[in-house]
């Protein structure tokens, strides 16, 4: 197999004085969705933020794409291809969802097939294309937050609980497009907390405690595993 | 499956309170200036001062629009911006001296050209020394407000300072150029034709900077840094590079907003910037920090209410502005067009 789009080697970050990241060693195979689970406040977020450089990791290192981006500043590592979808959607409130989308757009303007399809993917942001991103719906900003990062290919994508809150009819719409970005061969690193999604989507998990990653292997095997998931995450997924 | 909503939502029913809301900054002009109307009593002696009250207002607003952004893009508070104005003011006026003969020809083309040179001279100026103010100065302080007020005051005591080694100490009176000078009457009313000159001057730039804001790639970047600058580095923009470019328009503005202010007064002095800097901030915090509209109805706001007021009542005319910051915030703490930052 090929190397994986990126592995975090013993990363450690700091926020303000507390240790919360405490040696995360993590691999994302290419053109796989990998689960990143784990109960609350256990650091998933801040392992995304540390690999986007939101954070600066203290040591250890972050490998992307055959290189070290370890200290690279934020927007570098954008440009080299990452995507984001933070857990707070960085939704541009007094913009248009269509203003929103051209930021999506770092090399050039949209592209109108990409808009074709996300729109189909997320009929709702075609109904407010014109109206300032702030009136939308939770539901309706954190699709805005994915099709904006979806709006330009990129390589590799961090999306932060993208189902958050929303409705079950919306969430299978947003797992659907989660699997066409995959299918057209992105590589996704994926905190989802709905057991479903994470087992449908997922083909590779890893769970997190305490600022380390404490288990790897397949979805489909944590998904299998009842006891398994007790011991990593305190609770059975399904019971969710 | 589809998820557009089968009701066709649109927000006509927001309540009329939240629609005037957005709106009622916009409407408070015309509102001052009927109340204006209504207790001066004399038509020709409101339009006098509304023309006077729009034209300062216009003044204030250019040299308030580069500070609002500066802070709304990476929370810097610049006190060193006075240092532009009056930079700006020295630089321009100093041309249009040495242009004497243009600026004292009977010609129209003469004179304006007098006066763009000297603004192109002002601008270049004071923008350079905007860029390099923001490597020096501002860059080292950062997230760091108490040391930003502390040095920006510091480059603004200094380059005060260094208008004086080159300038001398002494105040400089200008003349306006020949065609500008006097004033047209309109239905009674005596309008200074460079007062004229400076609303229309102040209303093109205010809706060419909208046009950049609204319309250009840059502008929108611009915009949502203000909003949430980290967002925008995630998405790939060097929000810093952005940063030291508005920081170079806004400088070049104040530099322009000197020249404009130094033919008002047809006085300059070394410190007319720091004088200016009450008004320039007053505005930019009614306005919402970080937003150029509101920058500019907070502008016009106090140009017409210093008018009026001292006309009314000249005493009160020094409190009036403050007055009218303690009541827009009273109403709006964040401004009247706030920008809700992301945390
Ligand atoms: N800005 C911050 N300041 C201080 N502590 C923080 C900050 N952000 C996160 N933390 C702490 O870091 C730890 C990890 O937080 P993180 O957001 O990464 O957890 P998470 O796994 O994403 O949790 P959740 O499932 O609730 O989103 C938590 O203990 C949290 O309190
Ligand atoms: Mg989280």
């Amino acid at each position: 197999m090929s190397e994986p789009i990126l592995s975090l080697r013993g990363l450690h970050t700091d926020i303000a004085q507390y240790h919360i990241l405490q040696g995360v060693d993590l691999e994302v195979p290419r053109g796989q969705v990998t689960m990143l689970l784990g109960r609350n406040g256990v650091g998933k977020t801040t392992t995304l933020k540390s690999i986007m450089g939101q954070w600066s990791a203290k040591s250890g290192q972050i490998l992307y794409d055959g290189q070290d981006i370890t200290r690279l500043p934020v927007s570098a590592r954008a440009r080299a291809g990452i995507g984001f979808v933070p857990e707070d959607m960085g939704i541009f409130r007094d913009l248009t969802v269509e203003e929103n989308m051209v930021l999506g757009c770092t090399t050039g303007p949209l592209d109108p097939a990409r808009k074709d399809w996300l729109l189909s993917a997320f009929p709702a942001l075609g109904t407010f294309w014109h109206s300032e991103a702030g009136n939308l719906s939770g539901g309706q900003k954190q699709m805005l937050s994915i099709a904006r990062a979806m709006v330009e290919e990129r390589k590799l994508y961090l999306i932060d609980e993208p189902t958050k809150g929303l409705a079950p009819a919306i969430v299978s719409t947003m797992a659907q497009a989660l699997r066409e970005l995959k299918a057209q061969g992105a590589s996704i690193l994926l905190v989802e907390q709905n057991f479903s999604v994470a087992r449908a989507l997922g083909d590779s998990a890893a769970v997190m405690d305490d600022g380390r990653v404490i288990w790897t292997g397949e979805m489909a095997e944590l998904a299998a595993n009842k006891d398994l998931q007790e011991r990593l995450m305190g609770l059975s997924m399904e019971t969710h | 499956m589809t998820l557009a909503p089968d009701h066709k939502p649109t927000f006509a029913n927001l309540s009329l309170t939240d629609r005037l809301g957005k709106a009622m900054p916009v409407i408070l002009v015309p509102i001052l200036i009927v109340l204006g109307f209504v207790a001066i009593g004399a038509p020709s002696s409101w339009l006098t001062l509304t023309v006077s009250g729009l034209a300062m207002g216009m003044m204030i607003f250019i040299m308030a629009s580069g500070l609002t952004l500066v802070f709304g893009l990476m929370d810097v508070i610049n006190f060193g911006h006075g240092a532009f104005i009056s930079v700006g003011a020295f630089v321009g006026v100093s041309v249009l001296i040495a242009l004497g003969d243009w600026t004292g020809a009977a010609s129209l083309l003469l004179n304006m050209a007098a006066i763009l040179l000297a603004v192109v001279a002002a601008m270049a100026v004071t923008g350079a020394l905007g860029w390099g103010f923001e490597r020096v100065i501002v860059k080292p302080v950062y997230g760091a407000h108490l040391k930003q007020i502390l040095v920006t005051v510091g480059g603004l005591i200094v380059i005060e300072q260094l208008i004086y080694v080159i300038w001398g100490p002494d105040e400089i009176f200008i003349n306006r150029p020949e065609m500008l000078k006097g004033a047209v009457t309109f239905a009674g009313a005596a309008m200074e034709k460079y007062r004229l000159l400076a609303v229309g001057i102040g209303l093109v730039l205010f809706i060419a900077m909208r046009m950049v804001l609204r319309r250009t790639k840059i502008g929108l970047i611009v915009r949502a840094g203000v909003e949430n600058g980290p967002m925008v580095e995630a998405l790939g923009y060097r929000l810093r590079i952005v940063f030291v470019g508005v920081f170079i328009a806004g400088s070049a503005l104040a530099g322009l907003g000197g020249v404009m202010w130094g033919l008002y007064q047809e006085v300059i002095t070394a410190g007319m910037g720091e004088e200016m800097m009450v008004l320039v901030f007053i505005v930019a915090i009614i306005g919402g920090l970080g937003s150029v509209e509101g920058a500019f109805i907070g502008a016009l706001l106090v140009g017409l209410l210093q008018n009026y007021v001292a006309f009314l009542e000249p005493k009160l005319a020094l409190v009036s502005n403050i007055a009218l910051m303690t009541t827009i915030l009273m109403w709006r703490p964040q401004g009247m067009l706030p920008v809700v930052k992301a945390k």
